[in-house]
């Protein structure tokens, strides 16, 4: 697969300029074409991710009838989540579209720094190699949780996977964080320094400032996880005990490790792993407001109102990691501290939704598929955040922590809500990328497919950790938990159409680069800059870079009945 | 491409998809009972500030769909006049208004409802029972201090698969009379019980669904949670923090008996070097 598409892809550019094959498309220092590499090793690695939770959920809904054992069942999942958030969503959304829009949208040639671009690419592909590599691996991927909390992690005789499979995971995951960590010092000197004349702070899309902040986010708390990753590394080959106590018994035998403790790796791991949320779900909020203004015809609601609540959630969302610790055995004054701290999230929260959703309040829609996606983000940021206020309330915790509640809370939000504003965005930005559109009927059969099954997967799985249903579980053999797993194979067929219809997408996404209908410079009539360079853009953009002359979402501006006006109008 | 389809199956579509998942969504919280059976007091507290959030989130659920379809199905089509503004006022009432709402009914459930009852589990009362949990690689096993009032001290290096699987030592005084007991829990109705946690060796995590109780069983550390079980009768542990392959079948029985006939039975049984 993976052969096939990045030949694919060559060939598509290949007769334009044949000569300069690999400067062009394979290491190339524009943000452009890395924007589209990024997208498809997260395709690739999509498709991986995403059949691992085809594989195990057919176990779950039908147990032994997957040819599972249970050692390839912890694995898969722990796999599944490590590869979906940190090899599919970040490198679609954020590194993927975050390289391709932003010079484009501020008006800039190129990233700050192209050549680090270009290495942060290079850099995650190693990375991508040696995750996968890991399943073939004596014992197997890691097999931890995609947590990876030590002491299982620590000790290779605790899980099967928990020997070189584990290794090769932290490995990877220092590779991810060096690669992400280039990036995002990329998007903060671009945005900060290479914006077009006349390009204030206060008029950029509000795409900007998500991957603005996600990109400080990263920055500021990636760290966290480089420490934990290192320091576990270090229990597991370098004889140290930081997250390891004295006295430990394992298969009969007593371990040799004094003094340290895992809710030290449970701190480190969610400093990162809190804001990483909203390090994958606000740019997808981003993309939705550009999406949504374009196609209501309408300016967005509240833009500044916005710009604050997405600094808001940012900050609040560095200093509320340990709601996800209630019942880790942390003193329990700080779970009510948590629990305080995490609902005041709401607020900013619900001002960005209440703006996503004022932005259709008088609109003149356009139902194409990149609005199709952008409305159903509307539907799962909202659903998904519901959900999080019964997790944020140590309380209720009690009840549904490690259930299916929060698998299904937090895959409506960094599952569906980011790739719904992922492919909005590649709908909305692909004539860009390659000059042509991608097939609306294709594009609406995928939205379809991916709106009814991930919502009943993920709606369901909610109530499934109503009744308790304990999550990372082979089979279900508990009496009480009969009637919730008694849902598994209605998830499992929802599921089945959820990953099929992405099959429609990449299908589309592929075809269209060559044989899509070819598209004009501004083909959805929108209003930000990027929508004034060539489709495709060459390299460098514009041949005189644009100066702009008003707010990004000029609807319901312009002379003569137009009705829009853009951004470099006077 | 058909940018300048006028939407009318999807104007109609997405609205009514929108509210067929809401009313799904909501028929379902009504109209069955998700949560198991509860028998604990501050279960009934847990299964209260359930009540209140659903109450809640289920009014901003329903109100945000209702405007996300009503939005839709009644935008104008594509040739319609170009937008009018809306005004300052009526869009700042319609962004502060919601947030300060949202802002004050998650606060108030935490801080009125939720805080006092997660105080309860964690209370500390020296009249509790108080009855030891050790999680292992794929068990549960209960300790229990015996006449005497004392949990004998661990002795990790004294620990034996077959013949001394609590890690106790028969020359500890403390730990003579101590109750050991494999894959089951035995519990007072009635009583406050104290539950202090123990793993031997990875994260494990104490969870019984019916009493709303869960607490991570932390090596090098004790951990503590609290309940009083109401109803006699069975029920069980499930382990929620993944520990390995085993981790689905680390379950064990949780057998609550009516007060006399637990003490009657921490009289009778003999303890573990006896």
């Amino acid at each position: 697969m993976a052969l096939t598409h990045s030949h694919g892809t060559d060939a598509a550019h290949g007769h334009d300029h044949p000569s300069g094959f690999w400067s062009k498309y394979i290491f190339s220092f524009d943000h452009k074409v890395i924007g589209v590499q990024y997208l498809i090793l997260a395709c690739i690695m999509g498709l991986i991710g995403a059949g691992l939770s085809v594989w195990f959920r057919t176990q779950l809904a039908w147990p032994g009838k997957a040819g599972m054992s249970p050692e390839n069942y912890v694995m898969a999942v722990t796999m599944h989540g490590t590869i979906m958030i940190f090899f599919v969503v970040s490198l679609s959304l954020s590194s993927g579209l975050g390289n391709f829009c932003i010079p484009l949208q501020i008006g800039a040639r190129d990233m700050a720094y192209p050549l680090l671009n270009m290495l942060s690419f290079w850099t995650i592909v190693p990375g991508a190699a040696i995750m996968v590599a890991s399943f073939f691996v004596e014992g197997g991927g890691a097999a931890g949780g995609w947590t990876s909390y030590p002491p299982l992690s620590a000790l290779p005789k605790a899980a099967p996977g928990s020997g070189t499979g584990q290794t090769l995971w932290l490995l990877a995951m220092a590779i991810f964080v060096v690669s992400f960590t280039l990036g995002g010092l990329n998007y903060v000197a671009t945005i900060l320094n290479l914006r077009a004349r006349g390009m204030t702070l206060m008029r950029m899309p509000i795409t900007i400032w998500t991957y603005f902040i996600s990109a400080v986010l990263g920055l500021l708390s990636f760290p966290a996880l480089t420490a934990a990753a290192i320091m576990l590394l270090l229990d597991r080959h370098g004889g140290t005990s930081f997250f390891l106590p004295s006295k430990l018994i394992l298969s009969g035998q007593l371990q040799t490790n004094t003094g340290g403790t895992p809710l030290l790796f449970q701190h480190l791991f969610w400093f990162l792993g809190h804001p990483e949320v909203y390090i994958l779900v606000l740019p997808a909020v981003g993309i939705a407001f550009d999406v949504l203004a374009a196609n209501a015809r309408r300016p967005v609601m509240g833009y500044k109102a916005s710009v604050f609540a997405l600094w808001a959630i940012a900050f609040l969302g560095m200093i509320v990691w340990g709601h996800h610790m209630f019942i880790s055995g942390m003193n329990p004054y700080l779970g009510k501290y948590f629990s305080i701290s995490t609902l005041i999230i709401t607020a900013p929260f619900a001002l960005l939704g209440v703006c996503l959703l004022g932005t259709l309040w008088r609109a003149r829609i356009r139902f194409n598929t990149p609005m199709l996606f952008a409305l159903g983000l509307i539907s799962a940021v909202g659903t998904g955040g519901i959900g999080g206020l019964f997790l944020a309330t140590a309380t209720a915790d009690l009840h549904f922590h490690d259930t299916y509640f929060v698998v299904g809370h937090f895959h409506l939000m960094i599952g569906v809500t980011s790739l719904m504003g992922t492919f909005a965005g590649i709908y909305y930005w692909f004539p860009k990328m390659f000059g042509r559109t991608m097939n609306e009927t294709l594009g609406k059969l995928h939205f379809v497919g991916t709106m009814v099954g991930t919502f009943v997967v993920f709606t369901v799985q909610h109530f499934q950790g109503m009744g308790g249903m304990t999550r990372r579980y082979y089979e279900y053999v508990n009496e009480y938990v009969k009637p919730a797993a008694a849902l598994n194979p209605l998830v499992t067929i929802f599921a089945f159409i959820a990953f099929g219809s992405q099959l429609i997408f990449l299908v589309n996404f592929f075809w269209s680069m060559f044989a899509g209908a070819k598209a004009s410079k501004n083909p959805w009539e929108a209003t930000t800059l990027e929508w004034t360079a060539e489709s495709p853009a060459g390299h460098g953009n514009w041949n005189e870079p644009p100066v702009v002359r008003g707010d990004p979402y000029r609807y319901g501006e312009g002379a003569d009945g137009k009705g829009w006006k853009l951004q470099t109008d006077a | 491409m058909s940018r300048r389809d006028r939407g009318s199956v999807w104007r109609f579509l997405l609205p009514v998809g929108f509210l067929a998942f809401t009313a799904a969504t909501v028929a379902a919280v009504l109209f069955k009972d998700w949560m198991p059976p509860v028998a604990s007091e501050h279960g009934k507290g847990v299964d209260g500030m359930i009540t209140y959030i659903l109450c809640a989130a289920g009014l901003i659920f329903v109100a945000g769909h209702l405007l996300l379809a009503k939005f839709i199905f009644t935008s104008g089509a594509d040739d319609a006049p170009a937008y009018k503004p809306i005004g300052n006022k009526a869009e700042m009432l319609f962004t502060i208004g919601p947030t300060i709402f949202i802002l004050l009914i998650s606060e108030i459930g935490v801080l009125f409802i939720g805080n006092p009852i997660w105080g309860q589990v964690f209370k500390e009362d020296p009249e509790d029972f108080q009855i030891e949990v050790i999680a292992k690689q794929f068990e549960w096993i209960a300790h229990y201090p015996g006449r005497d009032g004392k949990f004998g001290p661990f002795r990790m290096e004294k620990y034996d698969e077959v013949d001394n699987i609590a890690a106790l030592w028969k020359k500890d005084k403390e730990s003579r009379d101590d109750l050991v007991v494999r894959g089951k829990l035995i519990l007072p109705a009635g009583k406050a019980c104290q539950i202090r946690i123990k793993s031997f060796d990875v994260l494990h995590s104490f969870n019984i669904p019916a009493f709303r109780t869960k607490q991570d069983a932390v090596p090098g550390i004790y951990t503590k949670t609290r309940f009083v079980a109401t109803t006699p009768g069975d029920y069980e542990i499930a382990c929620a923090e993944i520990c390995g392959v085993n981790h689905y079948k680390m379950k064990a029985k949780v057998q609550v008996l009516p007060l006399e006939k637990y003490m009657k039975w921490l009289e009778e049984e003999p303890g573990f070097f006896e």
